[in-house]
């Protein structure tokens, strides 16, 4: 299947040489925007922040960690409270100021996109201001996937290793010496102009095509949706599910995944910070009712709404899906789950 | 400030009521005057309630919305976060974050008569109601209330019960479980399922609002069913756990319905279109 360019008024896409990338990259980080990219430390590539350019590796095919936590941090201050002890409180809401302008760079196609799965959770109905803020602060520069694995699948949820969903800048590797630029946002187009010297015109006729990973359509998840969403009281969850541990490994390392705890961290005297860290459907205890009652008691339960939320709940409520096919899950499962080959499975279902 | 969704406001606990062991009706007033002045809710709404150090909780506005000034709102001390509330003392401070959620179709039921089922601490989101429709009352018809509890002793809002038995404009019929009746007891003794039965309430232009434990509820049904209550208008509110109260959370939702956006108010024939997850 064919990529085409996403429309942009940047049309046409610009140039830039790989010698020139952490140049550019460096006057990014001079204008005091933090930079997240891909650092390898111990064998393992993550995002982190980068203090150098320098130690940005680009040889990964997936990162362990998405790159969510710079809109939806592992753990984030809501608000602070004080003289809580003596009845009497004081809040003190959070500094949207002192969240910083950021570059999340390096970013993969399944990730960008997962961005958009992460804004239609939580711009449905009240605005969540520290996502918002730190949405309006962060520019996504994705770069097109050369290789993949036999985890990938994002060409069988919508996706593709050179789509520009959800990026507002993306690079695509052409040849051993420079990257095809697609500027696809105003917020984009503002950060190439930090040095837009180090970019030139394209080449007449370059493609990305040939330059792309070839990442297979495992299935056809129109057909998957419709099929899950008839089979809430199939067997096939607990059959699925049987292996399953409740680790929730599986929602740490997803991008698109959101579920979240609201939690005190008290740091006494009556003082603390009202906090929300990543939660995941998958434990026993996201469910329980303080009475005991838990309407999703039992794992086979847990795995249906995980993948009835992204797969059908989410394109019905918020018509965006909550998976992008980077395959994480999959690598991260200690009992060795498959989602590519599970939703496989739906498409054979009779309903 | 106000446009952080997850920042309470602060509220002065202008009153505590002791209603039965362990649970407790607090009345809160907002300390700022401007949302003192401003705060709306509607009848089957909630919020999330703040003992700043332990967490939130959440559970509905227990006070009718023609009451102004102030919210109420009952809890049974049973979790941290409910027994930190229930240390707390009058005039001391919480946090409220709210109102979330739909309302009973109040406006809808005009005109008819309404039937109250409630069991144990879930009258509290139908007191709400109750006195909603009994400061309207002109709106309504007859207005009956089947109430049950375990013991005498757990039996909340004493005081109201005391007052609804008194008006003639009400009628209410209050059960325990046998065994929880005392020498003194002259209501029923028996399961509110049953009770409704010989109650043997009309149901010709009737709504029944049904709030209780899992297995009242189970059970009450097919009596509303024999007495030709039409699923439409049988109403309940489901509560289910829940962190943000405002559909991202992921917690609360039953199929791709949220407890906290689409509810707490169901009608009995949307939850028969619900898969079994509540």
């Amino acid at each position: 299947m064919e990529q085409k360019y996403i429309p942009s008024k940047y049309m046409p896409p610009k140039y830039i040489p790989k010698s020139s990338l952490k140049a550019w990259l460096a006057k990014v980080k001079d204008d005091g925007r933090h930079i997240y990219a891909p650092v390898t430390e111990n064998g393992k590539t993550n995002f982190k922040r980068v203090k150098s350019v320098d130690e940005i590796s680009m040889e990964h095919i997936q990162t362990a960690q998405s790159a969510k936590g710079a809109v939806f941090p592992r753990t984030e201050k809501l608000f602070s409270y004080a003289g809580g002890q003596q009845g009497d409180v004081a809040l003190q809401d959070y500094n949207p100021n002192d969240i910083p302008d950021t570059v999340v760079f390096g970013l993969h196609p399944c990730d960008a996109a997962a961005f958009k799965s992460l804004s239609g959770i939580f711009s449905w109905g009240a605005k969540d201001r520290p996502f918002d803020e730190r949405m309006k602060r962060v520019t996504l520069v994705g770069v097109s996937c050369g290789r993949s694995d036999v985890f990938c699948f994002c060409t069988s949820v919508g996706g593709h290793p050179g789509s520009a969903e959800g990026s507002d800048i993306l690079l695509t590797a052409v040849g051993n010496d420079g990257y095809l630029v697609e500027i696809i946002t105003d917020r984009g187009q503002a950060l190439v102009e930090k040095g837009a010297d180090l970019f030139e015109a394209a080449a007449a006729g370059v493609s990305k095509e040939e330059h792309l990973a070839s990442v297979p359509v495992r299935f056809s998840v129109e057909e998957v949706q419709r099929k899950m969403a008839g089979s809430f009281e199939d067997d096939i969850w607990k059959k699925q599910s049987a292996r399953c541990i409740g680790c929730g490994a599986c929602a740490f390392v997803c991008p698109a995944c959101a579920c979240f705890d609201i939690q005190e961290n008290a740091k006494g005297n009556g003082a603390g910070d009202r906090i929300r860290c990543w939660d995941s459907c998958g434990f026993s205890l996201f469910t329980l009712h303080t009475s005991g009652h838990n309407p999703r008691s039992v794992q086979s339960q847990r795995w249906r709404q995980r993948l009835l939320h992204k797969l059908c709940y989410m394109p019905d409520r918020l018509s965006v899906r909550g998976c992008t096919g980077c395959g994480r899950c999959s690598r991260a499962c200690p009992v060795d789950m498959n989602l590519a080959e599970h939703l496989k499975e739906f498409e054979r279902l009779k309903v | 400030m106000a446009d952080n969704i997850y920042l309470p406001y602060l509220a002065t606990i202008e009153k505590i009521t002791q209603e039965a062991p362990g649970v407790k009706t607090f009345r809160l007033k907002f300390k700022d005057e401007e949302v003192a002045r401003s705060f709306e809710f509607k009848a089957g709404q909630f919020g999330e309630y703040s003992a700043f150090g332990e967490g939130e909780c959440t559970f509905c506005i227990a006070s009718s919305p023609t009451r102004k000034g102030y919210i109420e709102c009952t809890f049974r001390e049973a979790g941290k976060v409910t027994s930190a509330l229930a240390r707390l003392e009058e005039g001391q401070t919480m946090g409220f974050r709210g109102p979330y959620g739909n309302t009973f179709p109040m406006d809808e039921w005009k005109g008819k008569s309404l039937l109250f089922i409630a069991g144990g601490i879930a009258l509290p989101p139908m007191r709400c109601v109750i006195w909603n429709a009994l400061d309207t009352r002109s709106s309504y018809k007859d207005i009956n209330i089947l109430y049950g509890a375990k013991s005498v002793a757990d039996l909340v809002y004493k005081h109201e019960l005391k007052e609804w038995e008194e008006r003639t404009d009400v009628n209410l019929l209050t059960t325990v479980d046998p065994g929880g009746e005392t020498p003194e007891w002259k209501g029923q003794v028996g399961f509110v399922p049953a009770v409704l039965e010989k109650m043997n309430p009309a149901s010709e232009n009737t709504i029944a609002v049904v709030c209780g434990p899992p297995v009242m509820i189970k059970f009450t049904f097919p009596v509303l069913d024999k007495l030709g209550f039409k699923p439409e208008n049988i109403y309940t509110t489901l509560e289910n756990r829940m962190k943000c109260g405002v559909g991202k959370c992921g917690r609360c939702n039953v199929g791709s319905k949220y407890v906290c956006k689409d509810g707490p108010v169901f009608s009995r024939a949307q939850l028969e279109a619900l898969p079994a997850e509540y």
